[in-house]
């Protein structure tokens, strides 16, 4: 498979059609704004947090196929998680977007989402894919601030 | 200037004139380069242009045999880096059409020059409710200097809104010219959208109310013959790396009676004639407003892409440029769901455009796999990317060494975007 095909799966284009859980939540009570002020994408993650677990999670915003399907792919992961799951996630994920080296076992910790694994290879479009998991970071964490990708 | 025509596509066919693009490329290096294993399609000229062997020669040649501080040394090397750098300053006046030398300011950069210009000329001339008036298809860098000045001083932003078509409204322009107008500051070439502003008109309906103007013609001097007395403007940016050049310099040209009038906008060594304690006496023009030491490799490298562009025949120029662009908008135009964004009658060297499905980002980085290198995103003209309700646009900018062969791959390459899309 070569990088591109590898970049662009057929679960990560299903992902940017069809996004899963887009949609604005009104009882959430745990809300952040993500920018990516290189490119301009934006994502606005929504949380119902209870007793430390994430009832449900949304996301809405507009962005490239990455960021879109990477938003998606993570509502659906987290949904049910509690946050030191979801905190645990979210590194193993940005080690494997980043292709660190400290750890090339991050990709087999993190489930479907393997499925970005490919974003590594490109360098640019980290940020895309990163840019959903700031974001729900900073809601959980009731910053007031909007989290950026920089 | 290169005016869009309509497509003419027994002349696309043909392909050929006497302007011999093979030559002008071999005069550039990295043109030779390969992407992902493709042949280099450099379409980010509007990012910044590549630069020509004579140029990457004279910042060598400077740093091997004449490197030393300018317009304080007694010795051998510094007359001869003073006198290059200097020489400089003359080839820019000469490019420019500029009266004296003293009206060619270096600075870093576009940005650089008009920071300079808001906040020497700004703060000492503008105050509460004041207005100055901007396009709406202005760079940040036209935009962000003067919402700082008002900040500072009181002074209002006020904008011309552009049609549908990316041109600006000039019967808007003539609306907000008021009393309280005391600066106007508009692009020469638009970088998101291509468009050529008819910046004359622009700097005498200004003129007749006794209003500075200010150009920003970062896009315009790889494009355009750029005459600054024909054109009556008060102040003309640029860039030396969007025109061959190095970057980290730039020019700010400003009428010598405005600039004379103006405040220096750095201190320290060079931009003084006499300095004690209790009081400092400025140097002349133009070096009250060059505090410090220069980029003096960078001054030379600027001279050396003007040499250079002076041995290139314009009128063809411009017509191989006219064929690329009307080549690239017809190409382009043909490819289903695609629409291009900034279809002014008249433009220079740029082609944006949005697909409904598929995101700027999604294009740039399938094009780069086929080694085309465009820009995807919001151009440092976010208000542009509002005003068309678009978020981004990938945007394909040409020069001169571009050819028609290289838009047939970009067209490829996007047929590429839409089969991964579907």
């Amino acid at each position: 498979m070569s990088e591109l095909d590898e970049l662009y799966q057929e679960v990560i284009l299903d992902h940017n059609k069809s996004p899963r859980n887009f949609r604005e939540m009104t009882h959430a009570n745990r809300k952040a704004e993500g920018y990516n002020p290189l490119c301009g994408d934006h994502v606005t993650v929504f949380v119902q947090l209870e007793e430390g677990v994430i009832k449900d999670i949304s996301f809405q915003g507009s962005g490239c196929a990455i960021s879109k399907a990477s938003a998606s792919l993570m509502t659906a992961e987290l949904k049910g998680k509690n946050e030191s799951a979801a905190q645990v996630l979210f590194e193993n994920v940005h080690k494997m977007l980043t292709g660190d080296p400290s750890d090339d076992q991050a990709v087999d910790k993190v489930g479907k989402l393997q499925i970005l694994s490919g974003v590594c290879k490109f360098p640019a479009r980290v940020k895309c894919a990163s840019l959903a998991w700031h974001t729900v970071n900073a809601a959980l964490k009731g910053e007031s601030q909007p989290a950026t990708t920089e | 200037m290169l005016m869009k025509a309509a497509p003419q596509n027994s002349d696309f066919a043909m392909g050929q004139s006497s302007f011999d693009v093979a030559q002008i490329r071999a005069d550039f290096p990295i043109l030779q380069a390969k992407v992902h294993g493709k042949p280099l399609v450099y379409f980010d000229n509007g990012a910044t242009s590549q630069k020509p062997q004579t140029v990457i020669d004279a910042l060598a040649h400077y740093y091997r045999a004449e490197n030393s501080n300018i317009h304080r040394g007694v010795h051998f090397l510094s007359e001869q880096a003073t006198a290059a750098y200097e020489a400089a300053r003359g080839k820019v006046r000469n490019f420019i059409n500029a009266r004296t030398d003293k009206e060619i300011i270096f600075v870093r950069g576009t940005t650089e020059a008009i920071n300079l210009v808001a906040q020497s000329y700004g703060r000492s001339f503008l105050k509460t409710d004041d207005e100055i008036i901007v396009s709406a298809m202005e760079h940040h860098s036209n935009i962000v200097p003067w919402q700082m000045l008002c900040e500072q001083v009181g002074a209002k932003l006020r904008v011309i809104p552009i049609n549908h078509d990316g041109e600006i409204v000039m019967e808007e322009y003539r609306r907000l010219l008021n009393d309280k107008t005391k600066f106007v500051a508009i692009t020469h070439v638009s970088n998101a959208l291509g468009t050529i502003v008819p910046v004359k008109e622009i700097v005498s309906l200004a003129h007749e109310r006794g209003l500075p103007v200010l150009l920003d013609g970062a896009q315009a001097v790889p494009h355009l013959k750029v005459d600054v007395q024909d054109l009556g403007c008060d102040f003309y940016a640029f860039s030396g790396h969007k025109m061959f050049g190095p970057t980290g310099v730039g020019v700010l040209y400003g009428r010598a009676e405005l600039l004379e009038k103006m405040p220096p906008y750095q201190g320290g060594g060079d931009m003084i004639s006499l300095v004690t304690f209790e009081k400092t006496h400025y140097n002349v023009l133009p070096y009250k407003f060059e505090a410090g030491t220069p980029h003096i490799s960078g001054g030379i490298g600027l001279g050396a892409a003007i040499d250079y562009l002076s041995t290139l025949d314009w009128p063809q120029v411009s017509a191989h440029e006219h064929r690329l662009l009307d080549y690239a908008t017809d190409s382009l135009s043909r490819i289903e769901g695609l629409r291009i964004i900034g279809t002014a009658k008249q433009k220079a060297g740029v082609l944006s455009f949005v697909f409904d499905h598929v995101h700027a980002h999604d294009v740039g980085t399938i094009l780069d796999q086929e080694g085309v290198a465009v820009r995807a995103g919001h151009h440092c003209a976010m208000p542009v990317m509002q005003r068309f309700g678009v978020p981004a646009t990938t945007r394909a900018s040409f020069a001169f060494y571009n050819t028609i062969d290289e838009i047939d791959v970009m067209a490829r390459a996007i047929e590429r975007v839409l089969k991964v899309f579907g």
